[in-house]
This record gives C-alpha cells, structure tokens and sequence, in this order.
C-alpha cells in the first residue's frame, strides 16, 4: 500500500505493508535515527515521536496507524539550525548525560509544555514517567523543562 | 584558573538534544550483515549436537557460527580464562552463547537463531550461592567452587569482642541490580581489504575489546583496531561485556569479509549480560559503651555465575570497603565469589562495596540505637580523619574529608533532634569512602596515555584511551587541555577513543578517567607549554621561567613587560616548524596488598560521602516513599560541578533503585524471571525525590588540579542511608534488599506481637 503521512512538516509517500514499525521507517527508511530503540516493547520511551502533537512510542506503532497523520521527531523539533527552547535547556542544565534518551524525553518536555506553559513538578514526573533515563536521576531534566517553560513564556510575551 | 572548576556545557550536549546519530545502531555500512545470538535456554547441560540447517534454509540467512569455526582461541579473557567464546561441550547458564547466526536483516537473523536447534542433556544446576560454595559433587570452578578468597587479618577480633559492650550480629541479602543502560549492548566489527578489522561499539574498555578479538581471531594486536562509538550509558555494565559481543561480530565479519552489526535485543540483554553480584553476608559488630568500634568481623560471599569474568576484581573492592569508613583496629574479613550455575555478574557501579556496605551502615546505626547514641554521633566518634590508619593498614595522610562531607549534610538537612514523632517520617544516614581507582588488585593496568596536537590555526585535538559513557569525561578533560594550554575551550576537541592512537590505558572504570586521562592530559600538555613557553621567551626577551600561560596569553610572572597572545605563539612555532605534538603518560603511585593479611596501601586515594534519606513510611501498606535526599561528597576538585551534580543525583535514583524496586531474580531452574522494564521496576522521573547535592573539595595532590574520582560512590550509600531511615520512621529493620512493601508490611506485623523495646 501507498502510505500517505507527513514526517517533520514535509509531506512523505513511502511504499509499505502496513505491517512495519513506524520507528523502522523513521530510521531505516527515511534514514531519522534520532529515533531511539531501547526496548522495543513500549516500556521506555526512548522512541518517543509526536503523532499529531502527542508523545507516542514508535516502537508500538505500526505503518497503516500513521496514514494521513502528522510526525515530529527529534530531528523536525528544531528549525534549521536554531534549537528548540526545550532542546537548548536540556543542554544548558546538564540535563544531557549518556544523551540515549535525551530525544524522547525532549520530545515529551516539549509536548508538555504545549500543553501546560508553567507545569508543576507534579505535572512533570507524571509528563515525563513514561521516558525512562539511568544516568541523571531526572532533577536537571526538571529543571531544564522549567527553563525552557520560562524562556518560551518570556518569548511569547515578546511578541505580543 | 580560567576553565578548571567552572560550570561549562557538556561539550556533546548539543548532538545529543539534536538526535545526531552517533550511537552504534545509528552506523550503516555497505554490504553490511545483521548478527543473532544462540544461546542456551537452560542452565546447565551437555551439549551434544548443534543442528543449522533449517536456519540455512531460511530466505535471507547467510551463514551460522560455531565454536568450530574460530580461528584462534575460544576463550574470552578478562582476569582468567575460563569463559569460552562460544560453548563447545558444556552450557552452565541460561543465556549463554552457543551459535552466531548470519542474515541480511536483523529480523531475519533473530528468526533465524530461533530455528538453529541444540540437543542438550540437562544436567542439575547450582544456583544457590551458599550451596555451590564446597559442594560435594559438582564442580563448575576448582574443587570448592570459589572463584577467589580474600581476607583480611587485623588485631585479634576475639578478645576484641569480649571486652566490647555491645555487640550486633546480622546476616544480609542482597540481590541482583540490573544496569539497565538505556542503549543495549551493540557492535559492529568492519573487515578491511589490509587484513585489518576495525570494531566500532558501545564500550567502556576498548583495549578490553582488542584482547578478546586478537585472542578468538587468533590476531596481532596492530592488526585489531577498536573505537569506541557513542555509548548510551554503561555503570559497569559495557566493561567486559562488549568483549563478548565484539568476538560475535568479528568472527563472521573475518569469515564473510562483510560488516557485521550486532544489537542486543532488551531481554536477551537483560537475561544475558552481567549484573550486580548477589550477595550473603553475616556481620558481626562491637563497640565500647563510649562509642568506640572495636572489632568488626564479616563473611561475604557473593555470586559471580558460571565464570569468573571481573569477579576477583569486584571481591577486593568489596573486602577493602567492608568495615566502612572507620577506624577499627581489629577485623577479620573473610570474602568469597562462587560459581553458579547463573548468569556471570560484573562490574556495577560501586563493585562489591554497595553490597557490604549495606550491612556495614546498618550495622553502625544498630551500635547507635543500643548505645543510646545518636546515628551521626557515633559516626563522628569513629570516622577516619588526616592521620588515621585504615582497616588493611593504610595510613591517610590528606584530602580526607569524610567529616566535612557529614557536618555539610547535617547542616542543609536541620535533621530534628528532637522528640520522635509518630507520624512515619524517619531520616536515615550513611558514611562511605571510595577507594579511588584500581588499587592493588589491578595495578598491572594502572597507567594511561594521551596525545595532544595543537594545529596551526590554534584548534587543539587530544586522544585518551578511556570512554565518554554520559559521566562527562570529554568535558572534564578538555576543560582540563584548555587550562593547561590556555586556548579557549571551544578550540579543544576529543577524538573518539580508538586503540590506534594511543597505547593501552587500562579500562573506564573505578571513576578513573578523570585522574588518570587528566594527568597524562597534563603531562603531554607541558611538553607542548614547553615549546609554546620557549618561542615566546625567544620573542619577548624573557627567561621561561619567568613566563607564565594565564588566559589566553603568555605573560611575565612579575606584573609589568610586553606578552604574547598564544594563537601568535602558535603561529610563532609553525613558521619556525617547532613540533607541536606531545604525548602524555601517567602512571598511578604504587599501591599494595598482601594476600595472606589482606594488610597495604590498597588505594591511591579515596573519595567520601554521607548521605542522609528522609522517608514516609506508610503503616498500612508498608509503601516508602523517599521524601528529600542529602549528599554530601568529597571530590578533591570538582572540575566541573554541574556534572558532579549529576553524578550524585543519577547516582542516587539508582541507589534508590537498589534499596527500594530493583529485584531480578531466577526461577527454580535459573532462568530470570523478569527481564523487561515492564517487570523490573528502575526509578521513573516519578520516584525521583528532590536531590540536593553538595560538594566538599580537600585537594588530592597527585590528581589534576586536584581533583580525585567519585562517579561510583553516590550510589554506594543510598541502600542503608534508606533502610537506617525506615527503621527511624516505623520502628523495623530490613535486612534483604529491596525494601519492598510486603517486606515492612510483614515486619510490621510481626513486631506487633513482640513489642519493640528500642526507641
């Protein structure tokens, strides 16, 4: 079947079964291997990609479920050269150890804060529970998506 | 000093929030082949026919290995030699590897590998660690399946005991801890048309790799090339581990002149590669009624699984670690790793103290409880300062800052003094020291490289031998080039670790790279100041010795005088072709330990922390929730201190990961029961406590700027920090990790019956 979808707001046909993973079409077909693999069963998050919008695991999706639907993933979030306020918070606090689930764990900051402009702690742990990290114990991560929550509120502000 | 100690940006933070792909399922190469694993699905049995053709016969199956088709040696060596490659006549674990199969997908090969089948004659396994040790019948290493004994001997421990006032005995368990590094193991090994093959993976020891390959492919060294790709996390867990994958590529990558990609699939990594070493201990402890230890007596016995692999290793720093950080002068340690018919475990972040430690903490605050002390007290009264001796007879001469690490965290936390209330809050405080690198165990590997070229346009590239793992060394390191050299940091580039360019550095483990890759760093760095000191003192007219590098700049020591920007010093010593390259070699101070007393200076140096828990515990049903954490750590140096910050916080969830969930274990018949994230439970960004981190800096002379390495110890306290603070909060004592609800709920229970007569 012709699957019909757009991938980091370019419009995308690719030939397929159905049947694939979308996270094997992200990596292996349209070469975006900043889609991580950590599982393969949807229990770590490192394959998070935005599906119109909303954090989902491309490891448990599959080609048909996307048809006519809208990808980001972490290589669509920054425009050109110029980073995402969520991608240059995580860097700016150290929020970046081993980096292997730094993509997912952006990608659901950044959902996140779309959604809730000023979250609390609270509404982080539970935003962020579904993207498992080993090395940085989560803190600078918190602190990162506050960062990122200010400077895109102080944008915003700015170009009212 | 301009760039050492400052909070700069991760030099990769930047590929990493971008997605660039530079870990190893991200690499493609022409031609390439996709590998999968055969292994044993039981633990322990005779193999008696390995059968491939219904694998071949599978569309897109390209080939199947055997131990019949290596070429050199089948034997993975690591401290001995005894684990095979892959499994010629016996298998003694679930999971081990047996067959390497071929296909032009990874799918394909995994489908593949399910349809290789192996006759096998089941044997009984042992997979019970107090059992295998002196069993009567079967033999998995020597005669008394003890990988290795080690002891230590100080004072006399019985007559120490009888004039104690109180004395505490307990028996501990702990069990496996996964790493559940985000980014499963993965290798790819490239033939080259020279008779070279290059292996590019996630590792922490490249020269590890080297060995392994040149051993099974029967090699010379110069003809193994090893680099180290991204590497999404290890702990201790890509030490040895890559070794073994490593051989699984090269073998049919050598065979099929092809590149061949290997990525371990979630639980075949979990069932499959090392882990935490489980642990028995009984400890026995007394102390004065003033609150002196007086003599410590342990039995340690750990499991290591089917082979040896790092055991040895991980006993020693177990053993050396197993009174705590305190003065005692009568110990009797005797430590064993045994056989089992088990996964073989390794290195984890803390090797074999976290274990120990465990006890011996919960130990210290049982002293306390009986002698009517408080926790902290009874610590101060016995903690190791400048001046002490150690349990194995080393004498501390500086950067030993243990006492400051406690007042610190006394201090942040206003821990109450006061009356007890009853409302299921308790904190809970732990002491620990880190003995800091290899130590006398490993000295053989305690020595390191580096190179350093300073190019004409004044960017600056360095190569080590030790790994960038998430822990931050290219950052540290290169904030440690830019202040030798005093180029901006932003010219300074690490060039990924690659056994090519410098020569063999030992492994990234014991937080070593920041002493070791900074001192070699330091060392090349001054031949280069040399040439770079020369030039500008032939340019200014000024003695060297009267020239300092601050900034940027060469300038006179005394205050006025003409100076010299570098990049013109630089530039100075190109035109004249003045060589501005430099290799760097450093080498550790001796260390020493007798193995009959277990008595010498068995670590350069340590590291110390205390760590304080705050928890609630809930009556009912026995859940603990970790409310806040304190730690405080003795670095010597923070580098930089945002990535000891997030040394100490990612330390501490794992700890807690330890203490609280992380509880795999094995079936009646060996095999793991619950190797997926769904059912071993590692903390999520919603178990994470507020985290306050706090650094202590007592300079160690012999490390860069001061600086010695701690990356293992916040994790190593967290355990009994936690378990001194349920018993604070609801009046039980765990004794087996985790500390899972059913367990508190069910001591709960049982001390309703006998009234508790403590606090």
């Amino acid at each position: 079947m012709k699957l019909k979808f757009t991938v980091n707001r370019r419009a995308t046909t690719l030939e397929v079964t159905g049947a694939e993973r979308v996270i094997d079409l992200l990596r292996e077909r349209l070469g975006l291997v900043g889609t991580k693999e950590g599982c393969g069963k949807g229990e770590c998050g490192a394959c998070t990609v935005l599906l119109d919008g909303s954090p989902v695991c491309s490891c448990l999706l599959l080609s048909s479920q996307v048809a006519g639907r809208e990808i980001t993933t972490i290589e669509g979030l920054s425009e050109g050269e110029s980073l995402h306020p969520v991608q240059a918070a995580f860097a700016e606090t150290g929020a970046v150890q081993c980096g292997f689930c730094t993509p997912g764990l952006v990608l659901s900051s950044a959902a996140l804060l779309a959604d809730i402009p000023a979250p609390s702690r609270e509404q982080m742990k539970r935003a962020l529970a579904g993207n498992l990290c080993r090395c940085t114990g989560y803190q600078k991560i918190f602190e990162a998506v506050e960062l990122a929550s200010r400077n895109m509120r102080r944008e915003k502000r700015r170009r009212r | 000093m301009a760039v050492v100690g400052r909070r700069v940006r991760r030099v990769e933070s930047l590929d990493r929030v971008k997605g660039v792909g530079s870990f190893t399922d991200d690499l493609t190469y022409a031609g390439m082949l996709h590998a999968a694993v055969v292994r044993s699905p039981v633990a322990r049995a005779r193999i008696k026919h390995i059968e491939t053709g219904r694998a071949l016969r599978r569309a897109g199956a390209e080939a199947v290995f055997t131990f019949q088709d290596i070429p050199g040696r089948n034997v993975v060596p690591i401290i001995l030699e005894d684990q095979p490659f892959l499994a010629e006549e016996y298998v003694n674990y679930v999971g081990e590897p047996i067959a390497v199969v071929l296909a032009s997908e990874r799918e394909t090969a995994r489908a593949a590998a399910k349809e290789v089948s192996v006759r096998l004659e089941e044997l009984p396994p042992i997979l019970d660690l107090l059992k295998a040790r002196r069993h009567p019948r079967v033999h998995l290493f020597g005669e008394d399946n003890v990988f290795k004994h080690l002891r230590i001997r100080r004072g006399d421990t019985a007559a120490a005991f009888s004039s104690c006032d109180v004395i505490v005995e307990n028996e501990y368990r702990t069990p496996y801890q996964e790493h559940a590094y985000i980014e499963p193991e993965a290798m790819i090994a490239i033939p080259h048309p020279d008779g070279t093959i290059e292996i590019r993976g996630s590792m922490q020891c490249p020269f590890y790799v080297r060995k392994a390959v040149t051993s099974v492919l029967g090699l010379p060294e110069s003809r193994v090339w090893v680099v180290q790709a991204a590497t999404g996390g290890a702990f201790g867990g890509k030490e040895d581990v890559p070794s073994l994958l490593a051989c699984q590529v090269a073998l049919p990558a050598w065979k099929l002149k092809k590149p061949v990609k290997l990525v371990y699939d979630r639980t075949e990594d979990m069932v499959s590669t090392s882990k935490r070493h489980p642990s028995w201990v009984r400890y026995k402890s007394g102390a004065t009624r003033d609150g002196v230890l007086k003599a410590v007596e342990v039995e340690y016995v750990i499991d290591g699984g089917a082979y040896s692999t790092l055991s040895p290793a991980v006993l020693y720093r177990g053993t050396v670690h197993a009174a705590g950080p305190y003065r005692c002068d009568n110990v009797k340690v005797d430590s064993y790793v045994v056989a089992t018919n088990r996964v073989p475990t390794g290195a984890f972040r803390g090797f074999g103290s976290p274990q120990i430690l465990f006890a011996a903490e919960s130990q210290m605050d049982q002293l306390a409880e009986r002698l009517g002390l408080h926790p902290a007290e009874l610590r101060r009264r016995n903690l190791l300062r400048a001046g002490d001796t150690t349990i194995t007879g080393q004498k501390l001469t500086v950067s030993v800052g243990l006492e400051e690490t406690l007042d610190r965290v006394l201090e942040a936390s206003g821990w109450p003094t006061g009356q007890k209330r009853d409302d299921g809050v308790g904190y809970g405080l732990s002491t620990v020291f880190y003995g800091v690198g290899l130590g006398a165990a490993g000295k053989h590997l305690a020595r390191t490289g580096a190179r350093v070229i300073v190019h004409a346009d004044g960017s600056v590239t360095f190569s080590v031998g030790t790994t960038e793992l998430g822990q931050g060394m290219t950052t540290v390191l290169s904030q440690i080039v830019s202040e030798e050299l005093g180029t901006p940091l932003e010219c300074v580039q690490m060039i990924a670790p690659d056994t090519s360019r410098v020569p063999d550095s030992g492994p990234t483990v014991a937080s070593r790279s920041t002493t070791m890759s900074g001192n070699a760093l330091k060392d090349a760095c001054g031949k280069i100041r040399d040439v770079l000191l020369a030039e500008a003192s032939r340019a200014l007219r000024i003695p060297v010795s009267d020239l300092r590098i601050v900034e940027g700049a060469i300038v006179p020591a005394k205050e006025e005088g003409p100076s010299m920007p570098i990049d013109e010093a630089i530039k100075s010593c190109t035109t004249a072709r003045l060589p501005l390259s430099a290799e760097g070699w450093h080498v550790s101070t001796s260390t020493s330990w007798d193995d009959r007393t277990g008595q010498g200076d068995a670590y350069v140096t340590y590291a110390w922390a205390t760590n304080l828990a705050k928890v609630r515990v809930d009556r009912e049903t026995g859940e603990v929730t970790v409310l806040k954490m304190w730690a405080a750590h003795d670095v010597g140096k923070a580098v930089n201190p945002t990535l000891a910050e997030g040394q100490i916080e990612g330390g501490i969830l794992q700890g807690l990961g330890f203490a609280l969930t992380e509880n795999m274990f094995t079936d009646e018949r060996g095999v793991i029961v619950n190797p997926d994230f769904s059912t071993y439970i590692i903390p999520t960004a919603a178990d994470s406590p507020e985290i306050v981190s706090l650094l202590v800096e007592h300079p160690y002379p012999d490390g860069p700027h001061g600086a010695k390495g701690f990356g293992e110890q916040p994790l190593m306290g967290v355990a009994p920090a936690v378990a001194n603070a349920v018993r604070d909060a609801v009046g039980v004592r765990i004794t087996e990790l985790p500390i899972t609800p059913e367990k508190i709920w069910n001591a709960l229970r049982s001390s309703r019956r006998v009234p508790v007569t403590q606090r």
